[in-house]
């Protein structure tokens, strides 16, 4: 899920409908590009070289990052990383918050994740809930060695005790301020705005 | 999402696209070590069966089980409802247990209708008389979505992205894909259901059948009709052969047996006439040597055990979206 909204039902935003008003620039391309990159190179440290990895981004924008993570472990080491999507919608807690809403597409690499060293991939940590789903989701599709946990942007407010392995910046936030991190895959640019939603 | 699914022409085109979309995520559930998700935990559902069946019953059970949701059956054989019970003593009843979903089949068309003024939760028409059927017909363009989808695509309808490349479906309707129905058009409500869901997908529907079997009024469905099988087989992109229902038949239709098959049946010999990529499908339970021949069940071309395969998972599809989310659906 596009984790831009409060703990529990975020909201729908239409891509791009950000950049008004209001909204700030917390991130330039140039450093989501720095922040990827260096994650990509602790990444590289803290798995021997990445040795048994699979990277599972989180829809909608963690497969993004996902696979541009493991475009850079590929260049730096040669080998590409296995990467895929890992869809958590049937194991939120805060389904019955709002309407049934539509599946994301969850795609494990060939290997499957027995044994591997999974680094989940996700653009915001907030509550820490959809990290629990991930969790859970990934639980029922084998038994990884590790998880570990990657985000582009950590905001605080946890409602849960789960901490993230790579962050690519901490953003000390309000807890009524939004998150919104836009990629060129699907927003047409790279950048990361606060602000506030105007309801 | 409607609240109910007592028929396939509630669906607009993007409900219908959210289950198809739905079931091709849930599809690939079938192919982990798990197959369980937890989604509909706490949730009951209830299979209220007053005719027999085994495939729809036994779909609606496992897909309601994958959900983990609590699966009661109600078979009207051995229940109180022998006894003479009404439908609304029954549906009482149920409400009394906390249903959260009753699925109904039921041998009066409008029965379904008529359960939704009684029961709190969810109704899902599992077949009523000869009305509608709408998750066969869910499941019935799923899969045709499934073998003929890359024709949609050439079709030009527009395409969604498939971030893991190869052919995506997702987001399409079944665009120009040109429909054949055979058969019992009359008393079917497989018929019904995907005339009205495949025309809103985007589909030419056609249905065939012995004049006798014609329904009144089928003109003003969105749909062709004709009496020459031959004709439309061979511009038909799917054909979907009809039980001959020797149940509901109280008077002669047809002459004989002999002479359905050789007008209406679907042998090797007229199996010929479609066109390569045509696919052959039956809702089941099929009479072998009757309206379908045993070697084009059997052919590569049928997809008559996908559609029992498909069955579950649209059915998990369309659970979770009526079951899965907020109770209110304008909440």
């Amino acid at each position: 899920m596009p984790r831009a909204g409060q703990p529990g039902p975020d909201g729908p935003h239409g891509p791009g409908s950000a950049g008004s008003a209001g909204w700030k620039a917390v991130l330039t391309p140039e450093e989501i590009r720095r922040a990827l990159t260096r994650i990509a190179h602790e990444i590289l440290e803290r798995t021997h070289g990445g040795e048994g990895i699979v990277l599972l981004g989180i829809p909608t924008r963690g497969v993004y990052l996902a696979r541009r993570l493991a475009a850079r472990i590929g260049e730096f080491e040669g080998t590409a990383a296995p990467v895929g999507s890992l869809d958590v919608t049937m194991h939120r807690d805060d389904l019955r918050l709002r309407p049934a809403r539509a599946l994301q597409r969850t795609q494990v690499p060939p290997g499957g994740v027995d044994g591997k060293t999974v680094v989940l991939v996700d653009d915001v940590l907030f509550s820490g809930r959809t990290i629990r789903a991930a969790l859970d989701a990934l639980n029922d599709l084998g038994r990884p060695r590790a998880v570990q946990l990657a985000v582009l942007v950590d905001r605080g407010h946890r409602e849960l005790p789960i901490r993230a392995d790579y962050v690519g910046k901490n953003l000390p936030t309000a807890y009524r301020e939004k998150v919104r991190v836009q990629l060129a895959e699907i927003d047409g640019e790279d950048s990361v705005l606060l602000g506030e939603e105007d309801q | 999402m409607n609240r109910h699914l007592i028929s396939a022409g509630d669906l607009s085109r993007d409900d219908a696209v959210l289950v198809l979309d739905t079931a091709e995520e849930l599809a690939s559930v079938e192919g982990r070590p798990i197959r369980k998700l937890p989604t509909l935990r706490g949730m009951t559902v209830v299979n209220l069966f007053y005719e027999d069946s085994t495939r729809t019953r036994t779909s609606f059970e496992a897909a309601a089980k994958r959900l983990s949701a609590d699966v009661i059956n109600f078979s009207a054989k051995g229940s109180s409802v022998a006894k003479g019970e009404s439908l609304k003593d029954t549906a009482l009843t149920l409400e009394a247990m906390g249903a959260d979903a009753v699925v109904i089949r039921h041998q009066a068309s409008g029965a379904p209708r008529r359960l939704t003024d009684w029961v709190s939760g969810r109704v899902i028409n599992a077949g009523d008389g000869t009305h509608e059927h709408p998750t066969q017909a869910l499941l019935d363009a799923f899969t045709i979505r499934q073998r003929l989808g890359a024709t949609a695509i050439r079709a030009g309808a527009t395409g969604g992205q498939n971030p893991g490349g190869g052919p995506d479906v997702r987001g399409q309707g079944l665009d120009g894909i040109r429909v054949t129905i055979v058969g019992d058009i009359l008393h079917s409500r497989v018929a019904r259901s995907n005339v009205l869901l495949l025309s809103t997908l985007g589909a030419q529907v056609t249905v065939v059948a012995p004049p006798t079997l014609m329904p009144y009024a089928v003109e003003t469905w969105p749909c062709r009709s004709g009496y020459d099988l031959d004709a439309e087989l061979r511009k038909s992109d799917v054909v979907m052969m009809l039980r001959v229902q020797q149940e509901r038949m109280s008077a002669a239709y047809f002459p004989t047996v002999r002479e359905y098959r050789r007008r209406y049946g679907l042998g090797t010999g007229r199996m010929a006439l479609l066109p390569e990529h045509a696919i052959v499908m039956h809702p089941g339970p099929m009479n072998r040597g009757v309206e379908i021949a045993a070697e084009v069940a059997d052919s590569p071309r049928s997809t008559i055990v996908a559609q029992v395969a498909n069955g579950v998972t649209v059915r998990m599809a369309v659970l979770y979206l009526m079951l899965g989310g907020a109770t209110e659906e304008t909440s």
